[in-house]
């Protein structure tokens, strides 16, 4: 039973890992920041596994029912993926500066610049 | 016992996905596979019973995200340049953490069980008194802008604030280019 | 893409559709899934699939500039000043009970705007980041 019991969050972990490779080994600022929605991604669903009832319904209330899925990591999420787009946004936005300013946008290049001014 | 199948199916894909995404170097591939990615992640959260979660995610992971993306690639070309690095040190960070995160895991409640401590606190009362208190069926729609106005009050000027930065960052207006490097320095 | 009829045609028929939606999201969000954020974004997902098809230019001359900075900061200060309204009437900030004689009905018209202004602000935000990148190469 640990196996299907814990199985929701060891797949998380293993998206969450998957993004955190990206970001830490991956040159490619674009990349690294489609990384971090990898990741990001990844806590909104383990939030929400967390908050599911086996026999719960969605919280909108209805005659005749009682069990409900627990709202409040919904509340949470919702919120945090709208909040996560405008941050990404303004990640790519620097990510754009940094292509004008430098020309690119690989980690490598950009350090090589740095270090030959 | 078919929601599990569903949920194992589902959470296989979205692994499957993120794979993909890390092994590829075209970064419009890389865009499209995170779009896939939203779309599962939504499904999941309707099977989850998080409709509204869904909802957003559908609108903003699988539309806006993929927009933006798309966009700055434009903007900055499509090809990743290959890794000079060795990717052995990562690698062995990820697995390291991955490994202690999932010994955390073996504490944890089993996924949807109802004595769990998430169930137990403040959400009943949420549930049970909502109906009373504001009269809105849709208790997530009650918490966000009722119970705790405060969170997302705070949430918006976040929003607020990084569309300001993106803004000063990039600006609305057209810009005039003398030459390639209109950038100021 | 301007010259694609199919996309144009579809792109006409479709956009009223997905903000007239958005307005229901908006406003039915007290009912069943759906609210601000939710609505905010399918709203700029409408004006995105314009400025997708007919260009960047037009959808800038649809929604200027100004209109947008103004919307973003005036959905943030309808919310912050529902709090101040609820302070002015003798109750705590964001305490949507003082908005009515009834409670219930105060919450429910409380609820009622906060999500408005979260729609505002969330919608124009979007648009203007939308704008921001696409129109960066813009000759």
């Amino acid at each position: 039973m640990t196996i299907a019991g814990l199985y929701n969050y060891w797949i998380v972990i293993l998206l969450m890992m998957t993004g955190f490779y990206v970001v830490i080994s991956s040159g490619n600022l674009v990349k690294k920041i489609i990384g971090l929605n990898v990741f990001q991604a990844s806590v909104f669903i383990l939030y929400i596994s967390v908050g599911k009832m086996s026999g719960g319904r969605v919280p909108i209330l209805q005659e005749g029912v009682s069990d409900y899925s627990n709202p409040l990591p919904h509340v949470l999420i919702l919120t945090a993926i709208v909040v996560g787009v405008s941050t990404t946004a303004l990640g790519l936005a620097l990510v754009v500066r940094i292509r004008e300013a430098y020309d690119s946008v690989e980690e490598v290049e950009i350090h090589q610049q740095d270090e030959s001014l | 016992m078919l929601i599990e199948s569903v949920n194992i199916f589902l959470l296989a894909l979205l692994a499957v996905t993120a794979i993909a995404a890390v092994r590829l170097r075209d970064l419009f591939a890389v865009a499209m596979m995170f779009g896939i990615y939203s779309l599962l992640a939504a499904v999941m959260f309707v099977l989850l019973d998080a409709v509204d979660v869904a909802f957003t995610e559908a609108a903003v992971g699988v539309g806006i995200s993929t927009v933006l993306m798309l966009g700055t690639i434009g903007l900055v070309g499509r090809y990743e340049r290959g890794s000079v690095r060795s990717s052995l040190l990562p690698l062995t960070v990820v697995v390291a953490t991955g490994a202690t995160l999932i010994y955390g895991t073996l504490d944890m409640p089993h996924f949807g069980d109802p004595t769990a401590p998430v169930h137990q606190h403040v959400a009943p009362a949420y549930i049970t008194e909502s109906p009373q208190q504001t009269g809105i069926p849709n208790v997530v729609t009650s918490i966000l802008a009722s119970y705790r106005g405060y969170d997302t009050l705070g949430e918006l000027a976040v929003i607020f604030t990084a569309g300001v930065g993106v803004l000063a960052l990039l600006g609305l207006r057209r810009r005039k280019r003398p030459g390639k490097e209109g950038v100021g320095q | 893409m301007i010259d694609n009829p199919v996309l144009r045609i579809i792109a006409k028929i479709i956009i009223p559709m997905i903000l007239l939606f958005a307005l229901y999201v908006q406003f039915h969000g007290d009912f069943g899934p759906g609210g601000g954020f939710q609505a905010g974004v399918i709203f700029a997902a409408g004006f995105i699939l314009y400025g997708l098809v007919f260009g960047t230019e037009a959808l800038r001359s649809a929604v200027p500039p100004a209109a947008l900075r103004l919307l973003t900061a005036f959905g943030l200060l309808l919310f912050a000043g529902v709090g101040a309204v609820t302070m002015l009437a003798g109750s705590d900030y964001l305490a949507y009970n003082a908005l009515a004689h009834d409670p219930v009905a105060g919450q429910h018209l409380g609820i009622l705007i906060v999500e408005f202004g979260v729609g505002v602000t969330v919608s124009a935000v979007m648009i203007t980041i939308f704008l921001a990148f696409a129109g960066r190469n813009d000759p």
